[in-house]
């Protein structure tokens, strides 16, 4: 047991579970085996038991069964189940479409239904069904309440709300201005770009994947130096500024001509460069990642008179 | 098929006052149920024929309908919860903890309280069936930009709720989350370029007048944060969410029904 116990503790530090599950993700879409009934069964099994034995481990039943971990619980195994949902007909479409049939929702894209009765009444069923969840829900696991509010004790650890835990796991790596502030409006403003970035208009009202190119990672070699470091911040951090300036204004025009040259094509100039942008940044935070595990690298521009640090 | 009226169904609705309700026949015909959708004001949020592709539960997940159940469950939970509680530092806490061994199963508090966590999860799944799918691309791209402020304004009413409880877990997650806006660019007095803005000696942006203290209307967390988080929660924010999803509902339709290939 103790050694099972070890085994989990050295996988799930940060530095491997973070590099695997980057591997794993990868693998689902490379490996598209998974998504047949048996071997999904399988995987789901596994998850099941291996969540089952870590009740045992009374430090994991604390954090799992404190109520407002629940959705948690939860939600990592609806996640999983929809993206086998979603994925499994994606493949699926996409060996249709290699094969020069269409989608398998075509077959009735054409055939139209009534609304009243076969959407209102699927409708009315989920309707009761969620009703009957959220009931048993709420009568069977109590709503946490704790001692009333207290500005002057701490706890430890103190936390975000669970779906801000990303967040705030973030500024372990970034100062509170961008993993707290200027990161949360770029996923926000990201996310809402995405149909405009999209050119692609196929794919459209139908389950889909088809990996296309994968995007290389270049190192940031180490700058960070200490000792006789020049008084006036300007002086002190410009290497660190070249080198950020660098790192989104070089890439762009390089892959425009390299790696990128399709997209930059298909997409014009300002939705390419929207698009690497947005790459860029969301490819900072595991870069910065590994930077802190690889050199214990804090920063890359520290300006602490102006709270200005990368 | 000629229909019998039977009784009691058949009496009703040879009534005036169910005629002077309900202005079509027994939804049986194409022609009676086609009208039974368009001459009903919350009905009529549906065509009156969808594609059947857009029908199976394995394509739509139930996801974006589930979402909209949870908001119509959370405002009426959340209404009854107004009733009884006050947005005070002195009676907040005492009000939930009534609201729970008053009321049966305390379940208007618990249905409240995970209704609100399962939102937060199914708007995430609604997302993720609409990535997949490509539903995105246009003509529906207007529509993913509004479903986008959707979520945020979910998440910010799931954080303006956790503390009106006013608790431990209340404050300090509040604490946490509110104390981002402090490094808000310019905005926040200790984020990068607010020392910068100075007349003189004078900061412009110092800890009585920046981001954080707009968010929790004071220096700290306290009574006036209670209360701005209360008006937002059951009065500001529901009512924009209930404005960007008349627009949703709208556009799905306006952009040509449920996705499916064409």
């Amino acid at each position: 047991m103790e050694a099972i116990r070890s085994v989990v503790n050295t996988l799930s530090s940060p530095t491997i579970f973070f590099s695997l599950s980057v591997i794993l993700f990868i693998a689902m879409f490379t490996f598209r085996k998974w998504v047949e009934p048996r071997y999904a069964a399988l995987i789901v099994a596994g998850a099941v038991i291996f969540f089952a034995a870590s009740m045992f481990d009374s430090d994991f039943r604390l954090i799992v069964t404190k109520p407002d971990n629940v959705p948690i619980a939860g939600m990592l195994f609806l996640v999983g189940f929809f993206s086998w949902v979603g994925l499994k007909q994606a493949f699926e479409n996409d060996g249709r479409i290699a094969q020069g049939l269409g989608p398998a929702e075509k077959d009735e894209t054409e055939q139209k239904v009534l609304v009243w009765p076969d959407l209102v009444y699927s409708e009315f069923i989920c309707l009761i069904i969620l009703s009957v969840v959220l009931l048993a829900w709420a009568i069977l696991l109590q709503a946490p309440t704790e001692e009333p509010a207290n500005l002057t004790r701490s706890p430890n650890p103190s936390k975000a709300p669970w779906y801000f835990l990303g967040l705030q796991e973030m500024l372990v790596y970034f100062d509170p201005w961008l993993a707290g502030v200027v990161f949360p409006s770029l996923i926000i403003l990201g996310l809402m770009a995405i149909p405009y970035i999209d050119v692609n208009s196929r794919g459209n009202g139908y389950y889909t994947f088809r990996l296309s190119e994968f995007i290389y990672v270049k190192w940031l070699p180490n700058l960070g130096y200490k000792g006789g470091l020049p008084k006036f911040w300007l002086w002190r951090e410009i290497w660190g500024m070249l080198l950020v300036i660098a790192y989104f204004m070089l890439p762009p025009p390089i892959l425009a001509r390299t790696a990128f040259r399709r997209f930059f094509e298909k997409m014009g100039f300002i939705r390419y460069n929207v698009m690497v942008f947005l790459l860029l940044f969301m490819i900072a935070l595991p870069i910065k990642m590994y930077l802190r595990w690889a050199f214990n690298l804090k920063y890359i521009v520290a300006i602490n008179e102006f709270f200005f640090n990368i | 098929m000629a229909d019998k009226p039977t009784w009691p169904m058949g009496f009703i609705r040879e009534t005036q006052i169910w005629k002077s309700v309900f202005r079509h026949g027994k939804p049986v015909d194409p022609r009676n149920r086609a009208l039974a959708v368009i001459s009903n004001v919350f009905l009529h949020l549906h065509p009156v024929r969808i594609r059947k592709s857009g029908l199976r539960m394995r394509f739509t997940w139930c996801m974006g309908g589930t979402t909209f159940f949870l908001f119509l469950v959370l405002t009426f939970t959340g209404l009854m919860l107004m009733f009884y509680y006050r947005p005070t530092v002195e009676y907040a806490r005492a009000d939930i903890v009534d609201l729970r061994e008053q009321v049966a199963f305390g379940v208007m508090r618990e249905i409240h309280r995970w209704g609100a966590h399962a939102m937060v999860i199914t708007v995430w799944l609604h997302m993720l069936r609409v990535f997949l799918t490509g539903s995105y691309k246009p003509p529906r791209e207007f529509n993913w930009t509004i479903g986008v402020m959707l979520l945020v304004l979910t998440l910010l009413l799931s954080f303006t709720g956790y503390l009106l409880p006013w608790d431990q877990l209340a404050i300090w997650a509040i604490t946490v989350g509110s104390n981002m806006a402090r490094a808000t660019p310019l905005l926040g007095h200790e984020g990068p370029g607010a020392s910068l803005l100075r007349l003189g000696d004078i900061p412009l942006v110092h800890a009585a007048d920046d981001a954080r203290f707009a968010l929790i209307g004071g220096r700290f967390i306290g009574e006036m944060t209670l209360l701005r988080f209360y008006v937002l929660h059951c009065v500001g924010i529901p009512l924009v969410a209930a404005i960007l999803m008349a627009v949703h509902f709208w556009r799905v339709r306006k952009d040509g029904g449920i996705s499916g290939p064409l």
